[in-house]
């Protein structure tokens, strides 16, 4: 029964993650070249845009969601399979959403590279 | 790419390894936090260690963000995995504690697995916004004109 616990936090911690990611990911995408902007027009400017950015807000949320569902999943199950298995799971989800939601190119590179690292911190953490 | 943009890549991956490492020193000493005794959350922050990771995590945050302005996700995430890499390493030869043969692959892993990605494009090119667009332009305009190289 713990396990079904520990597991269900363990989802709530990749999807929340996820979705945070890829709200992220879009918001500074609509802020544009961050480097580009704070030359043009100061850091002032580049914080403010940012700030203001509803996905950039909605992100900050989500990841706040991922770190709640941290706590309850380390309440319940040991931090061994916690972190690895939200971890690896997370690189996966990402790669899927970013190419479904981001629409980026995500190809064989990229797949292999993702897989790889899911499973290297998989081990490394375990 | 060019040396700045790797070089906030390095950020990502050291402000976050660094950061976790303080912070979970520091929260070791200050013991656990209960519901029942919030204000212990107080003494967490009081904590140099603590303080410092938390520092950490903000650099970490905006060198993120950063670099999610001019690249891919899916770039950006295997690209900053090395910090696992890292954590491993200053166990080994700085905390000297045992890494097993098992993570020693887990590392060859990730590192395999940025170097698929290093050799791609960082960015897939859409139709850029507006605002992006013109910062894009004046930014390169101001380039040339004071030849600074990109």
């Amino acid at each position: 029964m713990k396990g079904i616990y520990t597991w269900s936090a363990i989802l709530a911690i990749v999807f929340a993650s996820v979705v945070g990611d890829v709200l992220l990911a879009r918001a500074m995408k609509q802020v544009g070249d961050v480097g580009a902007l704070r030359r043009l027009a100061g850091l002032g400017v580049v914080i403010a845009r940012t700030l203001g950015n509803g996905n950039f807000i909605l992100g900050v949320l989500a990841m706040a969601v991922a770190f709640f569902s941290l706590l309850f999943a380390l309440s319940w199950g040991d931090v061994s399979l916690v972190a690895p298995a939200a971890a690896s799971l997370t690189f996966i989800g990402n790669a899927v959403a970013a190419k479904i939601f981001l629409h980026e190119r995500v190809d064989g590179r990229r797949w292999i590279a993702a897989g790889l690292v899911a499973a290297g911190v998989a081990l490394l953490a375990g | 790419m060019n040396f700045r943009k790797y070089l906030v890549l390095a950020g990502v991956t050291v402000f976050a390894a660094a950061g976790d490492s303080m912070l979970s020193h520091g929260m070791k000493q200050t013991g656990s936090i209960s519901v029942n005794h919030l204000q212990g959350v107080i003494f967490a922050i009081l904590n140099p260690w603590v303080a410092a990771g938390i520092l950490l995590l903000l650099a970490f945050f905006a060198t993120y963000m950063t670099a999610l302005s001019w690249a891919d996700l899916t770039y950006v995430l295997p690209a900053t995995s090395l910090g696992y890499v890292l954590l491993a390493l200053v166990a080994r030869f700085l905390l000297h504690e045992h890494v097993s043969p098992l993570r020693w692959f887990g590392i060859a892993l990730i590192t395999s697995g940025v170097g698929f990605i290093a050799g791609g494009p960082e960015l897939t090119e859409h139709h850029k916004s507006p605002a992006a667009d013109a910062a894009e332009r004046v930014a390169a305009d101001s380039r040339e004109a004071t030849g600074v190289q990109s």
